[in-house]
């Protein structure tokens, strides 16, 4: 018996935004495919954890976090003010941050000719975001719930969604303009695609992923199909549903960069394109910026829902 | 309850009635894992409210027997009849964990009232103010207590207990058995606990089953009283003939 969680790879410390959770589980694999120790080790349900009360340290643990983390921003940034103003770090390079606040300034407080108001542009790129990734994680969660409890349907579809995941999605830019135009269609579907894919191995690793004792005990306890795929599969597959949902977050928002360069006349993704014609590196720099904090916020928010909704996990204990 | 024959094989064994004083009856129970005889063609039968141990080292079948009283074996042959629903408290205590301890107790309940038979069953067992917590802040023996809450709510005429008590500290364990005689005794269902604890299924059992090579080899009626003194002459004499059928020779245990 041991108390220790299944050791983290570097896989997972890199793909996970923010990199200290204790919940990430960034598993992209479908465990569950593989010989029963496979989703043992993945399991969600951590038999192990039994009488594990780590709720004060953790809290503790995510209070020092933190402070860490606001220290070591105040020092990056810091150390590269200094650089920039004692001209180590040329402008026409890398601009300094006190720029890069006053050009995000002006962007927000007058409207350009050429660029419109940073609120505005983040409004259009927020609205192709919400849509695409909307639809695609719902479609995701929708098509790892038949895949994941149908064999038949697993057979017949996932080979095809494994298939299309290995496509990098700047290589179906070209052929998306040819078949939906310049509009917003294509723009969203781009999207679309970067939600999906994450979506759908976690959730599908998720349900696959069930303890295979809890299944037995629905099966002792007469459950019926229906409760046992609403009481035992579907919250049990939940953990890496969030798993995915976090990643979908962050790929969707990379792909809302890559979609947004299809001859766009507003968004995030224009004025880096424009600016880029322009050489107009300083509001390059806000609108990466702006993603950055895009994606810290989406993630949080999800990682506050998760909190929320897996109350039962020992680290959510209170 | 009417007698309910589950028919294990569909050409094998004709069905029959349970005769009237068994809670459950096994003929020619046979398992194979390829070549390998897991049961031999095992007949059983335990009566109303007898409480059953039964022993046998890793492999000797205990396990596959216990799954198919609980019908979660399909892929045995013979014929398992059992006259009222079935329970079973795992080895770990499966608790959902994303259910609190109540809600688990109740979970596929059929009664108007799934609530109120689940906190009263968790009475029993002395959680009632666990009822509302996470099964994984529980302690080991918590947990286990919640499970046995879970199979008890069910009113089953068979009670199957699979090592139950193995994974839990010395203390615990006899705190666990003197509540599984308690709840015994209370609602009188028959039990078949399989065990590796020659100690554990002396101080419980009406009757000690070992099982070796898929068959039962051996059997003893124990008569002694409840609550048993460990060192009582007839459990004394029955231990040593116990580990020998284990295989353990009586030098090396003294």
């Amino acid at each position: 018996m041991s108390a220790q969680p299944p050791a983290r790879s570097d896989t997972r410390d890199a793909l996970a935004w923010g990199g200290d959770s204790p919940d990430s589980r960034t598993e992209l694999e479908p465990v569950a495919l593989g010989p029963y120790s496979a989703a043992a080790v993945a399991s969600p349900t951590g038999y192990q954890a039994y009488g594990r009360t780590g709720a004060g340290l953790s809290r503790f643990r995510i209070f020092r976090g933190s402070w860490t983390r606001v220290v070591s921003l105040i020092v990056v940034v810091g150390l590269w003010q200094l650089l920039s103003s004692t001209g180590v770090l040329s402008p026409s390079k890398l601009v300094s941050p006190a720029t890069i606040a006053h050009t995000a300034y002006n962007l927000v407080v007058t409207s350009s000719p050429t660029y419109g108001t940073l609120q505005g542009s983040l409004l259009v790129s927020a609205e192709r975001w919400g849509i695409g990734l909307g639809l695609g994680v719902t479609i995701a969660v929708l098509l790892a719930i038949v895949t994941g409890l149908s064999q038949v349907a697993e057979t017949a579809f996932d080979p095809i969604v494994q298939a299309l995941r290995s496509i990098p999605l700047l290589g179906v830019l070209p052929l998306f303009i040819v078949w939906f135009g310049i509009g917003e269609l294509p723009k969203d579907l781009i999207v679309l695609l970067g939600a999906f894919f994450p979506m759908y191995v976690s959730t599908f690793a998720g349900i696959r992923g069930v303890d295979p004792k809890l299944r037995e005990l629905g099966q002792v306890l007469g459950l019926s199909r229906r409760e046992l795929v609403t009481q035992i599969v579907l919250p049990g597959a939940l953990p890496m549903a969030f798993t995915g949902l976090r990643l979908s977050v962050i790929s969707s928002l990379l792909a809302l960069v890559v979609g947004e360069q299809i001859n766009a006349n507003a968004g995030l993704g224009f004025m880096i394109t424009t600016a880029e014609q322009f050489l107009q590196n300083n509001i390059i720099m806000v609108c990466l910026i702006v993603y950055a904090i895009l994606g810290l916020l989406a993630d949080a928010a999800v990682r506050a829902l998760e909190r929320k909704t897996l109350a039962w996990r020992p680290e959510f204990v209170k | 309850m009417a007698p309910r024959v589950r028919e294990v094989t569909p050409d094998g064994a004709a069905s029959r009635l349970l005769a009237d004083d068994v809670a459950a009856s096994v003929r020619g129970l046979t398992k194979r894992f390829g070549p390998r005889v897991v049961l031999d063609d095992l007949d059983l039968d335990i009566g109303h409210g007898e409480f059953v141990a039964m022993i046998g080292r890793s492999g000797s079948g205990k396990s596959t027997l216990l799954r198919a009283l609980a019908g979660l074996d399909r892929d045995v042959t013979g014929s398992i009849g059992v006259s009222g629903p079935v329970a079973v408290a795992f080895q770990e205590p499966r608790l959902v964990p994303w259910k609190r301890v109540l809600a688990n107790v109740a979970l596929g309940l059929r009664e108007s009232e799934p609530a109120r038979a689940a906190a009263a069953a968790l009475d029993e067992v002395g959680l009632t103010e666990q009822a509302a917590a996470w099964p994984l802040t529980l302690s080991g023996g918590e947990a286990q207590r919640a499970s046995l809450a879970r199979a008890l709510v069910r009113s089953p005429s068979l009670l199957l207990l699979d090592e139950p008590f193995s994974a839990l500290d010395a203390l615990t364990t006899i705190t666990m058995h003197r509540l599984v005689l308690t709840l015994w005794e209370r609602h009188r269902p028959a039990v078949l606990l399989v065990t590796h604890d020659v100690d554990e299924a002396l101080a419980l059992a009406d009757r000690v089953l070992v099982l070796r090579d898929g068959r039962i080899a051996h059997s003893s009626a124990i008569s002694v009283p409840r609550p048993r003194d460990r060192d009582h002459p007839s459990l004394t004499a029955l231990r040593l003939r116990l580990l020998t059928e284990l295989g353990v020779p009586a030098e090396a245990t003294a």
